[in-house]
């Protein structure tokens, strides 16, 4: 008896025996992969939660200040502690998170604990970048983001479109299928988006990365019914003096003309 | 294409400012209070081809009377915009909205040499609303000369508290 079980190990090889088994990991992996993607779609607690560790990706101009709108109008109490990740050449998002947060009522509680932190990431490849060297930014890039997104951890992520927030969302989902930590991930799509989505939204649309995708326009309504349609919101009422207007040109010269 | 009684103040790229020689100032500050102001703005990005349109001999008067003003950036426009009787501007979203919010009539010129230009999009639906005028470069001088600002529509801010809301909800927590 033993002779033959033992003759059919030796004789299916130990490849079979490992195929066998990277078989059945991936199926478990996809049977995850479904029920994380079909799990995320549903309101998530059915009590109130107590606070949620928030994650806010912050991109160049227009995406910056369309966040700062969004977050003016949300509880931030419910939402602590805040991470907020720019691109490492973005200098403007983070001093503009700074003079949001700095204008919240609970000022002293933030600067006590320390419910926010202003972090940089690489940028996957500048502007004009060459492909070639494009390739080793992007690893960078990449483990830059898992190395951040280890620390932080986040129980929610707010984000709308700038290209930094892909990989940090692609891996906030493999957190979830592996069990690492579930985050609920919203994505609002810019409001300058209006019969197309964004590349970072469809990307997001069409992987089901994102929990819930909102647009501003009844045209990407109708051409993604998944989403979800919420108005036109640019310009709230915060009073916020953000410009339109940013460069990253070394040298300007301010020219300014001086009203009495 | 613009009355002598005109500032004009064109933010532009440093390039195209040279090329253009000197910058005419305006005169005595004084007068400038009684003057109406064109502000034209490209945003960050190049494009030269509206300044080219506006600073022409035609849109300045032959007499060279219309005092035109330029820079290359300004960490923020909005008292330009404030002080603006028009504006004329690239297809930005943030300088569309920035200037709807101050309520003044605006005209946005689409940049063709800007490749995927999915900015036209916003331009143009808000142009079909009567937010705005939505132009090219090349028929800026029309659309100007022949425009009744009379027949835009003010644009009505939105406000972002529905997905605040929709987001509470998904997470759990109950407001009502």
């Amino acid at each position: 008896m033993d002779n033959r079980y033992s003759c059919f190990f030796s004789d299916m090889g130990f490849l079979n025996v490992a195929i066998s088994f990277i078989i059945g990991i991936s199926t478990l992996i996809m049977i995850r992969i479904f029920y994380v993607v079909y799990r995320s779609s549903k309101p998530l607690y059915s009590r109130p939660p107590g606070t949620l560790s928030t994650l806010i990706i912050l991109g160049s101009g227009g995406h910056t200040a369309e966040m700062i709108n969004l977050l003016a109008v949300m509880q931030m109490d419910r939402f602590k502690p805040r991470y907020y990740i720019a691109a490492a050449t973005d200098n403007m998002s983070l001093q503009k998170a700074r003079v949001l947060e700095d204008s919240l009522p609970d000022k002293a509680e933030v600067e006590l604990v320390g419910t926010s932190q202003f972090m940089q990431i690489y940028r996957s490849r500048e502007v004009g970048q060459s492909y070639v060297t494009s390739v080793g930014t992007t690893l960078i890039a990449l483990s830059h983001a898992l190395w951040l997104m280890i620390k932080i951890r986040p129980q929610v992520i707010l984000c709308n479109g700038p290209g930094t927030c892909v990989p940090l969302c692609v891996i906030a989902f493999v957190f979830k299928v592996l069990g690492i930590r579930w985050s609920s991930i919203f994505y609002v799509e810019s409001i300058a988006r209006v019969r197309r989505l964004s590349l970072s939204g469809l990307l997001l649309y069409k992987l089901r990365m994102a929990d819930q995708l909102f647009v501003q326009w009844p045209q990407l309504k109708s051409k993604y019914p998944r989403a979800n349609y919420v108005g036109l919101f640019q310009v709230a009422n915060f009073r916020l003096y953000w410009t339109s207007e940013e460069t990253e040109v070394a040298n300007h010269r301010i020219f300014q003309i001086k009203y009495d | 294409m613009f009355k002598s009684s005109c500032l004009l103040i064109i933010s532009c790229s440093e390039k195209v400012k040279q090329k253009i020689g000197e910058y005419r100032m305006g005169e005595s500050h004084d007068s400038v209070k009684s003057k109406r102001i064109v502000f034209v703005t490209v945003g960050t990005t190049c494009f030269d081809s509206l300044v080219r349109a506006v600073d022409t001999q035609e849109s300045t008067g032959e007499d060279g009377s219309l005092s035109v003003d330029y820079f290359t950036f300004s960490s923020s426009i909005a008292e330009y915009l404030k002080s603006a009787s028009l504006v004329i501007s690239h297809a930005g979203s943030g300088s569309i909205f920035e200037t709807l919010r101050l309520k003044k009539p605006l005209i946005v010129v689409v940049n063709e040499d800007l490749m995927d230009n999915h900015q036209s999009e916003l331009a143009e639906e808000l142009a079909e609303r009567n937010h705005l005028f939505c132009v090219f470069p090349q028929t800026l001088y029309q659309t100007i000369s022949g425009m009744d600002l009379g027949s835009l529509v003010a644009y009505q801010p939105g406000d972002a508290t529905p997905v605040a809301n929709f987001i509470n909800r998904f997470l759990g927590f109950n407001d009502e």
